[in-house]
């Protein structure tokens, strides 16, 4: 097929709606392994839109290319759970059996391999995508395999499936996911309590978002509910991009029935008729099974119009892919990017439950909470209540990987302290744990006695365990490089300031730095915290400030006595001219003695 | 009397724009060496520092030499000052940063227009380049940084009298603004 029919089909698929931007070019990234000058201006045609907007859009996610990637683009994931796995010295084998550069597809243009944040397979890392799809469990002999399947030019389809095997790995069930209603029960206790029980039963049981920020998710549908439009939207972020937290991946596997059952809910309720499901870019695999789900609640009258028969209950779900951004997770550039545009940050308020998507009041939870509020619908607030502590009713799965013998899904009734949790998964030698991801809180041994709660240690569900050999400042490092990877590049404290932690952190690391850069380094930080534009920004200085502050022997042992250190190496930067010039005398070098 | 502060300049990689700016404090100059006296600086031609109170660097970090001049100043100033765009970020001569050194070297010496002779210098009295232009904060340790490209005669004179006499360091607006 040429490229002209092949996005003349997919734009006239998605009714020639710029909206549809980003989704259209997700599909032809995966077509061509990249977006030709050709595919943009076609698509500008198509979709109205002007070129350099596209260009914008595809300089903005880290999947989408406009040059040629390798047949099989393989992307391993770089999180610090798969470098405590190996994955650093897996990538060098496949590269030097591969015979590619990181980043370059090779000159026959069969493959590339390159290095991608977090691809929420901890527990079952070091993994990797291929064109889109998870491989799981790597080690020496499966990337043999892989080299050897690559030269044969073998299809990813066609691959061993255990190696495109990824598992749930539930280890600890509790009120959510021993539940044993049937789909369509929430939605009938809608129909028969009516919408406005429903809410006051979901405000009553105390849900709070379960992304990490807490948000009353009672309140918020009221909110959104009030608020007049014409249309309104629900939107669940399926973007789990936080390092180190895999528990929607497992939702979407097993439960997505009840997740949609919670969107359905809640479009019920706020009076919403349309639905997104906006997944991670990493989890492409889950794609068609949960479309297969939605055709499943379709036939059986659990979405489209007059819901289990009642008049007028209309809604339908959609499911659209991110491209490989972490900061789509926060809620409004999630709705930038439904709206096929670069995944910047909106300025709140207003919120989006007035102004969402298209503008219009919505509804943005995370994948846990729909499931959550439509077992609230079923069982009752006070079933939901019974469980948790007085500031965080129910249960919270988390997400656990690292140093212990039992990584896996864990859901715990809130106040549950980390001791408790550390001795479940068998982590018996614990230095730290890094609670809520790269942006979250460093815990070390002192603060065990904490609980997982809103108002103590309060998380989104990511839950890494480092033992006693383990050096923290790897962790921070993998932290620093990721934050400047994934800083959306907008506001200037994120966007500098990331990058003078992770230049800082580097420093430390290679030997070379002073008090005076620790010094610097608690000045950024602050700054960063005080003047970003959004969450990301806010957070991303926590790994270095907390471990500063906690850990401070993984900075001290390394520093140089002095006060001060350059923050180059001064000698190797006359390395070009020495090869330039062939000289090599005194004053072709600069001394140490500095 | 009391015994005046020593005060040394070096212009790096920059133009010497901020040291013409210097001497746009006119005949304030006097008043100035009525409490400090020059050291090492283009204005006395010393051309060895000795002990100092106030080093004033122009310019950013280009070559061997300027990193030798910028650590003798660092050792001998209690207050190292980064005067002017090109010690604070680099400034134009940064722009050499987005090309490799031998790319820079050919163009200037082997493939530019109307060079005879092309070759590039070898000669070891000519100072080695460094890979790229820094500003000098990242090889010592900076004290007040003064922006501007220049920073005014007047911006210049009211930092310095503030330093002398121990204040805060405050601006009238007009002298920081640049649009």
């Amino acid at each position: 097929m040429s490229i002209d029919t092949y996005i003349d089909e997919i734009t006239a698929a998605t009714r020639n709606r710029p909206d549809y931007l980003l989704q259209n070019l997700y599909e032809i990234q995966y077509q061509y392994s990249y977006v030709s000058d050709q595919a943009i201006k076609l698509l500008a045609e198509k979709l109205a839109l002007s070129e350099s907007f596209i260009v914008g859009v595809i300089g903005f996610y880290s999947f989408l290319h406009t040059t040629p990637r390798g047949r099989f683009d393989i992307l391993i994931s770089d999180s610090i759970t798969d470098h405590m796995l190996g994955s650093r010295g897996l990538l060098d084998t496949l590269c030097n059996k591969l015979g590619v550069a990181l980043g370059q597809p090779r000159a026959d243009g069969r493959v590339t391999v390159d290095t991608t944040s977090c691809t929420g397979m901890c527990e079952q890392g070091p993994a990797m995508l291929v064109n889109g799809w998870t491989v799981t469990r790597l080690d020496q002999n499966r990337i043999e395999q892989i080299v050897e399947l690559i030269e044969a030019d073998t299809a990813v389809e066609e691959w061993p499936q255990e190696f495109l095997t990824v598992d749930d790995n539930i280890q600890r069930r509790d009120i959510l996911l021993s539940d044993n209603s049937n789909a369509g029960d929430a939605l009938k206790a809608l129909i028969e309590q009516g919408d406005e029980a429903i809410l006051q039963q979901i405000e009553s049981s105390g849900l709070r978002g379960r992304g990490g920020a807490g948000f009353r998710t009672g309140m918020k549908w009221r909110f959104c509910k009030q608020a007049d439009a014409d249309q309104h939207y629900v939107v669940c972020n399926a973007d789990e991009g936080e390092p180190g937290t895999f528990k929607d991946r497992v939702l979407l596997n097993s439960y997505a029935d009840k997740v949609f059952e919670g969107m359905t809910l809640c479009a019920g309720i706020i009076g919403a008729t349309k639905g997104y499901v906006y997944l991670r870019a990493e989890y492409r695999y889950l794609r068609a099974p949960l479309e297969q789900v939605l055709r499943k609640r379709r036939e059986t009258g659990l979405l489209g119009t007059d819901i289990l028969g009642k008049q007028g209950f209309n809604f339908d779900i959609e499911i659209h892919m991110g491209a490989g951004a972490y900061i789509c997770g926060e809620e409004s550039s999630l709705i930038e990017s439904l709206e096929g545009k670069r995944g910047i940050p909106r300025i709140r308020p207003p919120f989006p439950v007035t102004h969402g998507y298209l503008n219009k009041p919505t509804v943005v939870n995370n994948v846990e909470t729909f499931m959550a509020a439509a077992l609230i619908a079923v069982h009752g607030a006070n079933w939901f209540g019974s469980v948790g502590t007085e500031e965080s009713s129910g249960t919270k799965l988390l997400s656990i990987s690292g140093d212990c013998e039992r990584p896996g899904i864990y859901e715990y009734p809130f106040g549950a302290s980390m001791q408790h949790i550390l001795q479940d998964c068998g982590a018996t030698d614990a230095q730290a744990v890094q609670v809520a991801g790269a942006a979250g809180a460093t815990l070390p041994a002192a603060e065990f006695n904490r609980c997982i709660a809103f108002e103590d240690v309060a998380t989104g569900g990511s839950f890494m365990v480092f033992n006693q050999h383990r050096d923290m400042l790897d962790m921070v490092r993998n932290f620093a490089h990721f934050f400047v990877h994934e800083s959306c590049g907008f506001c200037t404290p994120c966007r500098v300031g990331c990058s003078l932690m992770k230049d800082l952190v580097d420093k430390v690391y290679t030997g070379h730095a002073g008090q005076y850069d620790l010094d610097e380094m608690h000045k950024i930080g602050e700054l960063m915290l005080k003047s970003s534009h959004c969450g990301l920004g806010t957070t991303a200085p926590n790994p270095m400030l907390d471990t500063l502050n906690k850990f401070p022997q993984i900075y001290n042992e390394r520093l140089k006595h002095s006060s001060y250190e350059p923050s180059f190496d001064l000698d190797a930067a006359l390395q070009d001219a020495r090869d330039i010039t062939g000289r090599d005398d005194a004053g072709a070098h600069i001394g140490t003695e500095s | 009397m009391a015994e005046k502060l020593k005060v040394a300049t070096a212009s790096l990689c920059g133009c010497f724009g901020c040291h013409m700016s210097i001497l746009d404090i006119d005949e304030r100059i006097l008043d100035l060496v009525q409490v400090a006296e020059f050291d090492r600086s283009p204005i006395t031609d010393i051309k060895t520092i000795g002990d100092c109170d106030i080093g004033i660097i122009e310019g950013g970090v280009a070559n061997a030499e300027n990193v030798e001049v910028l650590l003798e100043f660092r050792k001998h100033c209690k207050i190292l000052i980064a005067m002017g765009a090109c010690a604070i970020n680099g400034g134009i001569p940064a722009m050499r940063n987005s090309f490799t050194l031998k790319e820079c070297l050919e163009e200037a010496y082997v493939d530019g227009v109307g060079v005879d002779n092309p070759m590039i210098p070898q000669d070891k009295e000519i100072p080695m380049l460094l890979n790229k232009v820094h500003p000098i904060h990242e090889v010592v340790k900076v004290d007040h940084f003064l922006p501007g490209c220049p920073p005014s005669g007047d911006t210049i004179w009211t930092f310095l009298t503030e330093l002398i006499e121990g204040k805060p360091i405050r601006f009238p607006y007009e002298q920081i603004h640049y649009d």
